[in-house]
């Protein structure tokens, strides 16, 4: 009977062999990825009791880990949690980190970016326990404040940008959260705000700045139609362009109206200067179709449309749609028909007139620092392209300057700063009021920021809403929180 | 056949046992405090009582031996102390995360099966004198064997947990039978099988170059595959099943040299397992769970093979030390999952370790098997190594996913009185029938040997075999009928 035990023997040596390869397999080959699942709890566990980076506003944190006792070493607080909510977005235990720096910028907070390599390395010989790195925005906490104090109960979205740099000094999107109640380790209680956040028909976890559904521009598009206008060489600034009451849209029976259902000029004529000041339909219509669906989509992907952009947050890419007949052409050229842009793109239309027509990348995060100070990344401001040549752009922002100072923007006048901007009625085409837009900068002759302003559904004032009137004193205040007279 | 004529110099190796073992509860004690400290920061305060305990009960066992089977394999009873320990500090590893310990914890009562169970395998050692006395009761085997099968399905008593119907439970105490009708069927096993081996291996027509048995034959296999299958349809006890019949199946070739009956167990396993994974809800979900744990089918059932999995993984090649992971993330950490959870904390390298004590283990007892001069007793000793082999694959296999997990224990590590009791059960007859196989053999006049026992100071009770040399125990004496095969032709 030897033999067959001695082939039992070799038989329950392949058995063991195979346990062996699998253990192998699972902790060495696949433990990576089994790691990196987001039902992994141990992976979460780890990271709780880690301390997570800061998030600094200037000097003071407006997210931060403090020890916790329990299972979870560490708790999450948000100091200025609502105004900040959209900016950190939340970091929960039951729903992971979401809805803004949190989740774009994990690695660097939980300390698991490759930048951090050699300190954890540093820190398993030292047997410190490693922390995360902290983020030093850009955002400027008086604009910051201004924007979410001027927006107050309305809902809708401010965006200020530094326009020489890309920095964002400003970003505010309405309702707002407390992302205190989704990181708290009160499971329960998470769970009950997080349910309803979701049925809030206003939808509070949206960061209307950068994503949701977008909006239709209204006439803040007109600077880029304008921008198309005068870089084709189709009109300039003297040129006198047709502007009735109605305009004949061809190949249908409607017509495209002023907002006044009034002329624009003497004898159905006006400038492009005055056509800005008052908002002309008739003309940018006119303009429209004159200069074309493809120059003016041209115009609009130099000023940054269709592009992803990661501010770290991704941006939802705002769009001219790809094909249009001369009547939707005329629509879209005063921001209607399916234009849809987020207020951080209308901000940076405002910033490359301002920046003498270059666009630079927007962008939030200065650097990130490690737990000595140490700066880990450095944020170098970057061009992203140039919309309109520095001619057009001192052209364009004189005559938005008029704008402010005698048409529609008289709301966002700042005494002593020469302000430029561009007021937007945008109707929604669905019953509901228009949205309100205000886009500027200033000051005009040295901008240090450039802002966008969206009111939606009208805000306080119902169907009456002129961008102006309800725009218009949210981005003043935001511009003289920064602006230095 | 090969006939491995075996020469092992006659030394008892107890004073190497007594090391091992001093080894073997260093490393438990010292498991034990590193536990301790990453949890409570402190040396546990009954290290030197309990250190002590476990040292007189190792001692104990190791004196009975010392005894009662001075030639017993040297390597066996360290490495059940060992594993056996390992299972204890992880099982009160978890009760320290959960916050029961003391006596409320099942560390305790995993303590006082220990040293139940090493009572029991030294009071075994104590009286069975020779391992063959167990021939005489093969049938009395098999019927204790089959009622502790079907205990866990009469009314009253039987309780089903989790289910499956293999508790039963009387008063506060619940105990799994099926651990100890192992034993009992493995005794039967090998005595039924030495009885009628010759007819089995001998009579038969060739077919492919294979010689299968007449049909009249096949009724063992068959008895033994329909006992299997029961066990699967009414305890739904997928993993005691596949140990029965794969246990069979084994002696079954060791007993007869036939390579056929292999191929017949095998294909009567693949139809049974066809048949019951198209009957039964409860293995199609085993399935499921086996080849994609994380698929949303899966865990609708049961996360657990997917937490076992990512705690195996967060260990890593050297684990998160003792006391440093979260193995109780998992359900059954201390039970069906101790392996995932020392995976975790002790790491791949930890698991290897454990890996290679129980394929020692296994293989000490084949040695034995090899060794030991009588049919029976290679049978036995066979068939209790073979079931640990096949039980730690099953097990360990199911939580690497190697092949669907089924619910059985992991042999001295385990919480779970019944089986720790089968285990150490085994061990003192491995230990029995190894001090038999290395037990000098007496020259023909037997003078020898005489000489070399009154040294030793033991009673001799093994009878002689035809001639030096000769591992055949064709005439074994009279504890043993004539009818006993030869194991060298």
């Amino acid at each position: 009977m030897n033999a067959p035990i001695l082939r039992i023997s070799r038989l329950v040596g392949l058995l063991f062999a195979i346990l062996l390869v699998s253990a192998t397999v699972i902790q060495f080959v696949q433990a990576p990825q089994l790691q990196a699942r987001p039902d992994n709890r141990r992976t979460l566990l780890d990271n709780y009791s880690r301390e997570r980076g800061q998030i600094l506003v200037g000097a003071s944190a407006i997210a931060q880990s403090t020890p916790s006792e329990g299972e979870l070493a560490f708790l999450r607080t948000y100091p200025q949690g609502p105004l900040y909510s959209h900016v950190t977005g939340y970091y929960s235990y039951v729903y992971g980190a979401g809805g803004g720096l949190e989740s774009s910028v994990d690695d660097l907070l939980s300390g698991s970016s490759d930048s951090l390599f050699y300190k954890r390395i540093a820190d398993l010989l030292t047997g410190k326990k490693s922390t995360g790195a902290s983020l030093e925005l850009t955002l400027n906490p008086k604009a910051q404040q201004a924007a979410s104090t001027a927006l107050g109960t309305q809902r809708g979205a401010v965006v200020a940008l530094d326009p020489r740099t890309g920095a964002i000094l400003a970003l505010v999107s309405h309702p707002e959260y407390d992302p205190n109640q989704l990181s708290s380790h009160d499971l329960n209680g998470t769970t009950r705000a997080w349910d309803a956040l979701i049925k809030d028909p206003t939808r509070p976890l949206v960061n209307r700045t950068i994503s949701g559904n977008l909006y239709p521009p209204g006439s803040v598009f007109k600077i880029v139609t304008a921008a198309a206008g005068l870089s084709s060489g189709a009109i300039d600034e003297t040129t006198q362009m047709p502007a009735p009451a109605v305009m004949d849209l061809p190949q249908t029976n409607v017509g495209l109206p002023n907002h006044d259902r009034q002329p624009c000029g003497p004898g159905d004529q006006t400038t492009l200067e005055q056509a800005l000041v008052i908002s002309c339909n008739t003309a940018f219509g006119w303009l429209g179709i004159k200069v074309g669906a493809d120059a003016l989509r041209d115009q609009a992907a130099r000023f940054g449309f269709g592009e992803t952009l990661l501010i770290p947050m991704r941006a939802t890419p705002s769009t001219v749609p790809a094909s249009l007949n001369p009547p939707q052409t005329a629509q879209s050229a005063i921001g209607q028909f399916d234009v849809r842009v987020t207020p951080l793109q209308v901000a940076m239309v405002s910033a490359a007139i301002a920046n003498k027509g270059v666009v630079m990348r927007p962008y939030l995060v200065e650097k990130a620092v490690g737990a000595n100070l140490e700066t880990l990344e450095q944020h170098s401001p970057e061009q992203l392209s140039r919309a309109v040549s520095p001619e057009i752009a001192a052209t364009l922002t004189r005559m938005l300057v008029s704008v402010v100072d005698r048409g529609t923007g008289r709301a966002a006048r700042i005494t002593g700063v020469a302000v430029a901007g561009k007021t937007g009625t945008a109707q929604q085409g669905n019953g509901l009021p228009p949205h309100a837009w205000f886009t500027a900068f200033a000051p005009a002759d040295n901008p240090q920021i450039a802002v966008a302003v969206v009111v939606e559904d009208g805000g306080n004032a119902g169907d009456e809403a002129a961008g102006g009137r309800l725009a218009g004193p949210i981005a003043k205040a935001v511009m003289e929180a920064v602006v230095k007279k | 056949m090969i006939t491995t004529v075996e020469t092992i110099e006659a030394r008892p190796r107890r004073g190497t046992e007594l090391l091992l073992l001093f080894f073997a509860l260093a490393i438990v004690l010292l498991a034990w405090v590193d536990t301790e400290i990453a949890n409570r920061g402190a040396v546990p305060a009954g290290l030197a009582t309990i250190g002590g305990g476990l040292l007189a009960v190792v001692l104990l066992m190791h004196l009975v031996v010392r005894w009662k089977a001075p030639y017993a394999d040297p390597l066996l009873l360290p490495i059940a102390t060992l594993l056996n320990g390992l299972g204890l500090v992880m099982i009160h590893r978890l009760d320290l995360a959960a916050g029961n310990f003391g006596f409320e914890g099942d560390a305790f009562r995993q303590l006082i099966w220990t040293g139940i169970s090493v009572t029991v395998a030294a009071g075994v050692l104590w009286l069975l004198r020779d391992h063959r006395t167990l021939r005489r009761y093969t049938y009395t085997a098999m019927a204790a064997g089959v009622l502790l099968l079907v205990l866990p399905l009469m009314p009253v008593i039987g309780n089903e947990q989790y289910g499956s119907r293999i508790w039963i439970r009387l008063g506060p105490m619940s105990f799994q039978p099926g651990e100890i009708a192992k034993i009992a069927l493995t005794i039967f096993f090998a005595g039924y099988l030495v009885q009628t081996r010759d007819v089995l291996s001998l009579a038969g027509r060739k077919v492919l170059g294979f010689t299968f048995p007449r049909g009249r034959d096949l009724g063992p296999i068959m008895v033994a595959w329909a006992v299997s299958i029961a066990v699967l349809v009414f305890e739904k006890d997928l993993g005691s099943s596949l140990l029965f019949f794969g246990l069979f199946v084994a002696m079954l070739y060791v007993a007869t040299e036939r390579m056929s009956w292999i191929a017949i167990g095998m294909t009567l396993f693949a139809a049974s397992a066809w048949v019951a994974f198209n009957l039964f809800t409860h293995l199609q979900r085993r399935v499921t769970l086996w080849l994609d744990p994380f698929s949303a089918a899966s865990l609708e059932q049961s996360d657990q093979l997917a937490k076992g999995l990512m705690g195996m993984a967060a260990g890593g090649l050297f684990g998160t030390g003792l006391g440093a992971g979260r193995p109780w993330l998992v359900a059954f950490a201390q039970s069906d999952f101790i392996i995932p959870s020392l995976g975790e904390e002790l790491g791949m390298t930890g698991l290897f370790a454990v890996l290679v004590l129980y394929g020692l283990f296994v293989q000490r007892g084949l040695r034995t098997a090899l060794g030991v001069r009588d049919g029976f007793g290679k049978l036995l000793a066979l068939g209790l190594a073979f079931s640990v082999a096949l039980q730690v694959f099953v097990v360990i296999g199911g939580v690497t996913r190697v092949i669907p997990l089924t619910g059985l224990t992991t042999p001295f590590m385990s919480l779970g009185g019944s089986a720790l009791l089968a285990n150490w059960s085994i061990l003192a007859l491995l230990l029995r029938i190894s001090d038999q196989a290395r037990r000098p053999v007496p020259d023909s006049d037997g003078l020898s040997e005489v000489t070399a026992r009154r040294k030793a100071g033991t009673p001799y009770a093994a009878p002689a075999p035809d001639g030096p040399g000769q591992p055949s125990a064709r005439k074994t004496g009279a504890a043993v009928p004539a009818t006993d095969g030869g194991a060298g032709q």
